[in-house]
Parts: structure tokens; C-alpha cells; sequence
């Protein structure tokens, strides 16, 4: 295959190359075996983040002084490749490296930094974000969850859902409504008074991730849990972190396209039908023709925004375009391979289906693909 | 904004001259070329004389010695000034390439200088009334007779033909070799006995720009006119021009939605609808919001390509990717923006409406999308 060659255009040097063949073996030979089952639990057990982080896997973007490595982001894009490659969806390596630990690393003071980075970089504690709540999505203000301030602690009420490791989350940054606005706060659910989360959500994919709610009933926490020690910074903190979780959606919406097209090309090929190779028809050819030429586009878009990224230019703009010309066209293509795969499509012994499964979230989550247009919308 | 490396401060320079020249000497004309279906023939002195024509070519030749950013700045300044059909293009980095890249030593002598003054203006001829695509299916034959070729045969949708004093012709000069049989043969127009310009067809778009039958009735064209002096040679020399022709054409194509989407953002801020701006419509900043989204992907993909192209690897894939994709893609954006306009996009006096009907050339000439969509296909 040559997409890359076509495009093809990110800066992976060899330890990035090295750091990927590293990726691609735990993940073949300590997750995908264990696939079934730990679909059938709703999450991925715990030895399997511990041994991430023995192969430095976790955190790996963080100072070297809190037990990271202090990798670039290209790390990050390897590993986002090779998980979706693999059609691993739990471990969430992602979210806990490249949404929960900056937060830590970009917002937190240095105690808060010594405590938490070591302990997620090791597997010992997984993170997790909680801002998402019943009654409110993309729209952040209208959060409800209270932190009221107590002496040296705050006491926290509410109920967040659709918490992507929320079973197994060791470390929670909270965001919540404090006296001077939304703060976000690093709670740490071990032998947590008041705290619990629900059972895994049954979702339409993406089994072996958790997502669960949280419910908080007078839970305290001590003041030095808000993170980065000032109250009412957590909306900007929250929207300055945007960009770069796009791109990372992103980064995975053009692997799953990729990925269902190696599939779906080799299959193809060796189907049968009417006498002749499915591939071998003009139908499948065009149809394939046309999601290679997309997700070409879409790659060269991606690599063009992470470019701009490194070089801190991509404007939030840019990441909206990006998050949703991707995420739409993953839907696009999984549905088109899914089809050219016939009645194989729909059983889930096929990659293509869980594909087609697991894809329909990217729409939605990260802010969903109508905020987007809101946000292209109005720059323009 | 073009963020390539290989574009420079030059390239801005050159298309300032260039906007000037489409103001003060294309612009006011616009009107009675389209109305008359072809130019006058003395702006081709004047481009030349500006410097507009070959500014690809080597600057020995009296060409430019520039790249393909130069033939962008003029697609693009043309484009927004709605005059996409100019077929500057179709001279300067279609046609004069053949010359250079091809042609002896005495036919690059004899013609190249004097197609950069604009002294000869160019056509190529390759479609027939029976062989479009398929080029081996051509039945003008070039027949030799002492140091004659006798040319005898039809062609139809040849542009420039209304102005051309040198065409370039597809013809067999061994009809029992297949693709080996063609050879290209530079037509002399001025007192060639035996050849005729047809009708000058009328078109659904592209106005301005002239497009004709020929006819060959043993015309004759003396033997140094065969392209490079060696028969058989014109199939692989079409096929190996054909990426770059295809990249063009995604140059014209990306301009084109460019200025749709920009006309349609200045449109929708201005037209009121139920006492509110049309863009404050939901409905009408989401379809621009995502017509602005294809048009900056359009952007990263188009300045990749030329990017490959200049840096040499860009081949026949990726040339027809960006074909049908641009292609593609402008004919439906512009055809939301047409929607924005509501009825006057109907009316001619709007340029959308004319971008409109120009752009769907764009997936028929050049190799239809078909076409493009069957060259991807057998790559898989």
C-alpha cells in the first residue's frame, strides 16, 4: 500500500519506529487474545495497563522527572495507529495519556505533579475526565456539580456520565462549579467516602472500554486537590485542550479508515463471486477507488494540521475541520467496507463490523460533529 | 493563503502582475469573449508580452524558468476574477511541455520562443468523434509519403482551435501497432491545405473559451514535424504528460470552490431572510461551514500534490486522485453555494452561476472520473 507514499509527510524518525514495533507486539500479544473477554467484562483488567507502563507506554509525553520519557506527540500518533490497527479499543491508552496526564502536567502545581504523573506513567493509577452529565454535553456551562469550599477540604455533589474509564479510574480530574466559576479537581477514588460509579454502560460498541457514570454524595476532598490551586480556571482549561484531543481523534478516524480499507482490499481479492474476484468488479473498484482517494485527503489534511500543531499554529478552527471531515468520512468508509464485505460484514467474527460498531461514537464524542459546524461556522 | 515551502515571495510578486493584467486586460472583455465563445486573438500577444504565457518554461526557451506554483497564481487570479476558462493554462503547461520535453532540437528552436511571446498560440488534439479515453482507439492516420506525412482524419472538442497556429496531433502512424502506432505531429495551421475548422461548439459552461471540430483531408505535414523526429512514441509521451495535465486541472478546480464558498460566506452575510441574516439560519452556516471544511482540505491536498510533483513523486495514482477528488468535490460545493443564492444563482449575472456550469467540465475533460476511478482501482 502506498498512502503513505502519497502522502505520507510526518517526521517519524527511528526510535519512533522502534517505539511502534514495541506497541504493535504488546498489543498483538497481550491484548488481542484477550479481546473476547474482556469485552465480555466491559473493560480491560488492570494487569494489562500495569504492563503497559512496564514497556513505557503510558505517560510517555511527560517530563522524565514524573517517570515519562519526555516524548513528542508523533509517540502518541504511533501508538493511536497500532491500537487501531490492532482493533484494540481497551486499554484507553490514549485518553489517559494524552487527555488526562496534561492536565496534570500543563495545570497542575508540583505536588499535585510528583503525586499523580509517576503513579499513572507506572499503570499503578489510570486516569479519567469527568465533565459530561446527564443534562449537559457540549455545553459546559451548564454544568450542576457542585464543589462547595469546607474549611481545607470541598465537598462535591452531582453526577457525571458517559465517563470513559470510569470503573477503573484511580484518578479523576472532575470538572465541577466552584464559588468562582468551573475549577476542575484530581480526586482520587481509592476508599473514596460518597463516591461510586455505575456498571459499565452497554453501549452500541467499543466493548472492552468502560464507560460509566459517577455519582458524588457529599464527597470531600482536600483544597489541595483543585487543580493548579486557583478556582474558576477550569472552562479554559478545558477549551485550551480541544485542539489537540481533536487531532487525536483525528489521528485515529484516518488509522480506522486506512485499516478498513487493508481489510477490506484483502478481502476483496480473495472473495468469490459470479466466478470472478470481488475485487475484480468494476463496482468494488470504484467504491474502493473512491475511499482510497478520501482517506488519502484525509491523511494529507491530518498530517498537514499536526505539522501546524507542533509548530503551535493549528487554530481551533482548523481542529473543528479536522475532528469533523475525519470522523464523518471514518463513518463513511467503514459503511462502504462493510458492505463490499456482503453478509461476512455483519458478523462480528469480521474486523469490518466491529469497525462499523466502534466508529459511530467518533461523530459524536469531543464535542459532536454539529459543534463543530458551530465553531467553523462562526469564523466565517 | 498557500502554505508550501516551495512557495515564495517571488510567486507573489509575479501574481500581483498577474491580477493587473486580468483587470486591465481580460476582465473588461469578459462579456463579448463569452458571448462571441472564444477570445481575442491579440491578448495572447498582450499575455505574452506580460509575461504570462510559459512561465514553467526554461527561461533558454524565453520561458519563465519558474514551476507550477506560477501556472497556480494565474488558475487562481483568473478564477476569482470569473474567468476560469482562459486557457492560458492549456499553452503555457499543457501544450508547450510537449515541445520541451519532446521535441528536437530544431522544433524546439522553431517554436518554443515564439510560444512564450505568444507569437504561436497552441491547441492539442487527441479526442475523436469515436475515441475519447481510450486513446489507442484513434482513427486519424498519418500516412508517410517521401518527406511528407499525409494527415488525414477528424477531431472534435479540441480547444484553442478557433486561435491556434500550431496543433499538436494525435495520429497513427502504424495502425496495426496498437499504442506503438501513434505518433504526435506539429500542425502548422497558417495555408495547411486540406484542413478545415469545424463548428465552434456551443457548451454548457466555459464560454470564453473556444472548442472545435477539425478535419484532415491529406493535409500535409513535412516529416520534421514529427514530435522528437521518431514514430510510435506519442502514446507513452501523452501518458506520461497526463499526472501533471491532472494536477491542473485539481489547480482550476480547488480555485473554482475557493471563490464559491467566498462568494456564498459575502452572499449569506448580506441577503436577509425572515428578518434575520441568512447566515444566522442554522441551516445555512452549517452548509458553509462544511463547503469551507472540503475547500481547506481541497487546499492541503492541491498544495501537497504540486509539492510532490515538484519535488518528483507525484505519479499516475496520485494524479488521478486528485483529479476525480477535486473534481468531484468542487462540482458539489459549488452546487451548495448555488443554493445559498437561492434564485439568483440561477441568473448568469452571478458569477456562481457561472462556476457552476464551468466546473463540471472538470470531471469529464481530461480523462473522465470514470476513467480516473479505474486507473486507482487496478493500483490496489
Amino acid at each position: 500500500m502506498s498512502e503513505r507514499a502519497s502522502a505520507g509527510g510526518l517526521p517519524f524518525q527511528a526510535e519512533h519506529e522502534m517505539f511502534r514495533t514495541l506497541a504493535r507486539r504488546f498489543l498483538q500479544t497481550e491484548c488481542v487474545p484477550h479481546r473476547d473477554v474482556w469485552e465480555e467484562a466491559g473493560m480491560a483488567p488492570r494487569s494489562a495497563w500495569r504492563r503497559a507502563g512496564e514497556l513505557g507506554l503510558l505517560c510517555f509525553r511527560q517530563p522524565e522527572a514524573y517517570g515519562g520519557q519526555g516524548a513528542d506527540i508523533l509517540f502518541s500518533v504511533a501508538l493511536m495507529e497500532e491500537q487501531v490497527r490492532a482493533g484494540v479499543v481497551g486499554p484507553m491508552l490514549s485518553l489517559h495519556n494524552d487527555v488526562v496526564a496534561p492536565y496534570v502536567e500543563l495545570y497542575g502545581d508540583e505536588a499535585q505533579k510528583a503525586r499523580v504523573l509517576p503513579r499513572m506513567a507506572t499503570g499503578e493509577w489510570i486516569g479519567a475526565i469527568a465533565m459530561t452529565e446527564p443534562g449537559g454535553g457540549s455545553d459546559l456551562r451548564g454544568m450542576t456539580t457542585r464543589a462547595r469550599r469546607d474549611g481545607d477540604d470541598y465537598v462535591i455533589n452531582g453526577h457525571k456520565t458517559f465517563i470513559s474509564n470510569g470503573a477503573c479510574a484511580d484518578l479523576i480530574v472532575l470538572a465541577a462549579q466552584s464559588e468562582g466559576g468551573i475549577s476542575l479537581f484530581l480526586v482520587e477514588t481509592g476508599g473514596l467516602a460518597g463516591f461510586a460509579h455505575g456498571e459499565p454502560l452497554e453501549k452500541l460498541g467499543q466493548w472492552s472500554a468502560d464507560t460509566t457514570e459517577l455519582f458524588f454524595d457529599d464527597v470531600r476532598i482536600p483544597a489541595s486537590a483543585l487543580l493548579g490551586g486557583v478556582e474558576g480556571r477550569g472552562f479554559g482549561q478545558l477549551m485550551a485542550r480541544l485542539v489537540e484531543e481533536r487531532l487525536m481523534t483525528a489521528v485515529g478516524a484516518v488509522a480506522t479508515m486506512e485499516t478498513a480499507l487493508a481489510h477490506t482490499i484483502a478481502y476483496t481479492a480473495e472473495r468469490k463471486a459470479f466466478g470472478q474476484r470481488v475485487i475484480d468488479f468494476q463496482n468494488s473498484r470504484f467504491r474502493l477507488a473512491e475511499c482510497q482517494t478520501e482517506a488519502v485527503v484525509c491523511r494529507v489534511f491530518m498530517e498537514r494540521c499536526l505539522t501546524k500543531f507542533m509548530a503551535g499554529r493549528l487554530t481551533a478552527e482548523e481542529a473543528a475541520m479536522l475532528k469533523l471531515r475525519t470522523t464523518e468520512q471514518q463513518n463513511k468508509i467503514v459503511d462502504a467496507c462493510l458492505q463490499l464485505h456482503g453478509g461476512y460484514g455483519y458478523m462480528l467474527e469480521y474486523e469490518i463490523s466491529r469497525m462499523w460498531l466502534d466508529s459511530r461514537i467518533s461523530r459524536i464524542y469531543g464535542g459532536s460533529n454539529e459543534i463543530m459546524k458551530e465553531i467553523i461556522g462562526r469564523t466565517l | 493563503m498557500i502554505e508550501s515551502r516551495h512557495y515564495t515571495p517571488e510567486h507573489e510578486i509575479f501574481r500581483q502582475g498577474v491580477r493587473r493584467f486580468i483587470a486591465r486586460e481580460c476582465a473588461p472583455h469578459r462579456e463579448a469573449w463569452q458571448k462571441a465563445c472564444k477570445v481575442s486573438r491579440g491578448v495572447w500577444n498582450k499575455a505574452g508580452d506580460a509575461g504570462m504565457l510559459c512561465p514553467k518554461l526554461g527561461a533558454e526557451w524565453g520561458g519563465g524558468g519558474g514551476d507550477l506554483y506560477h501556472g497556480l497564481v494565474i488558475i487562481e487570479e483568473q478564477t476569482r476574477a470569473g474567468f476560469s476558462e482562459l486557457a492560458f493554462y492549456l499553452h503555457s503547461d499543457i501544450i508547450t511541455p510537449y515541445i520541451e520535453l519532446y521535441g528536437t532540437d530544431d522544433q524546439k528552436a522553431r517554436y518554443l520562443a515564439r510560444m512564450a511571446t505568444g507569437e504561436l498560440v497552441s491547441a492539442i488534439a487527441m479526442t475523436e468523434p469515436g475515441a475519447g479515453s481510450d486513446l489507442q482507439a484513434i482513427r486519424t492516420r498519418a500516412t508517410r509519403e517521401g518527406d511528407h506525412y499525409l494527415l488525414s482524419g477528424q477531431k472534435t472538442f479540441i480547444s484553442n482551435a478557433q486561435v491556434a497556429d500550431l496543433i499538436v496531433v494525435a495520429a497513427k502512424t502504424d495502425p496495426d501497432a496498437g499504442s506503438r502506432g501513434v505518433s504526435l505531429l506539429i500542425l502548422e495551421t497558417k495555408d495547411a491545405e486540406g484542413f478545415t475548422l469545424g463548428r465552434n461548439l456551443k457548451k454548457v459552461g466555459c464560454k470564453a473559451q473556444d472548442t472545435s471540430e477539425l478535419f484532415f483531408d491529406n493535409v500535409r505535414v513535412p516529416v520534421e514535424n514529427l514530435l522528437g523526429g521518431e514514430e510510435g512514441r506519442g502514446f507513452y509521451q501523452l501518458m506520461q504528460r497526463l499526472p501533471e495535465e491532472r494536477l491542473i486541472m485539481a489547480m482550476s478546480a480547488v480555485a473554482q470552490m475557493e471563490c464559491g464558498v467566498d462568494e456564498a460566506v459575502a452572499y449569506a452575510k448580506e441577503r436577509k431572510v425572515f428578518g434575520q441574516r441568512l447566515i444566522d439560519h442554522q441551516d445555512a452556516r452549517f452548509k458553509l461551514a462544511e463547503c469551507r471544511t472540503t475547500a481547506t482540505l481541497g487546499r492541503a491536498y492541491l498544495e501537497r500534490c504540486i509539492d510532490l510533483f515538484i519535488e518528483g513523486r507525484f505519479d499516475a495514482r496520485d494524479g488521478a486522485m486528485a483529479k476525480w477528488w477535486t473534481t468531484e468535490k468542487s462540482c458539489e460545493v459549488l452546487d451548495d453555494c448555488l443554493q445559498i443564492f437561492g434564485g439568483y444563482g440561477y441568473m448568469k449575472e452571478y458569477p456562481i452561476a457561472r462556476r457552476w456550469a464551468d466546473a463540471r467540465l472538470g470531471r469529464i475533460a481530461g480523462g473522465t472520473n470514470e476513467i480516473m476511478k479505474d486507473l486507482i482501482g487496478r493500483s490496489l
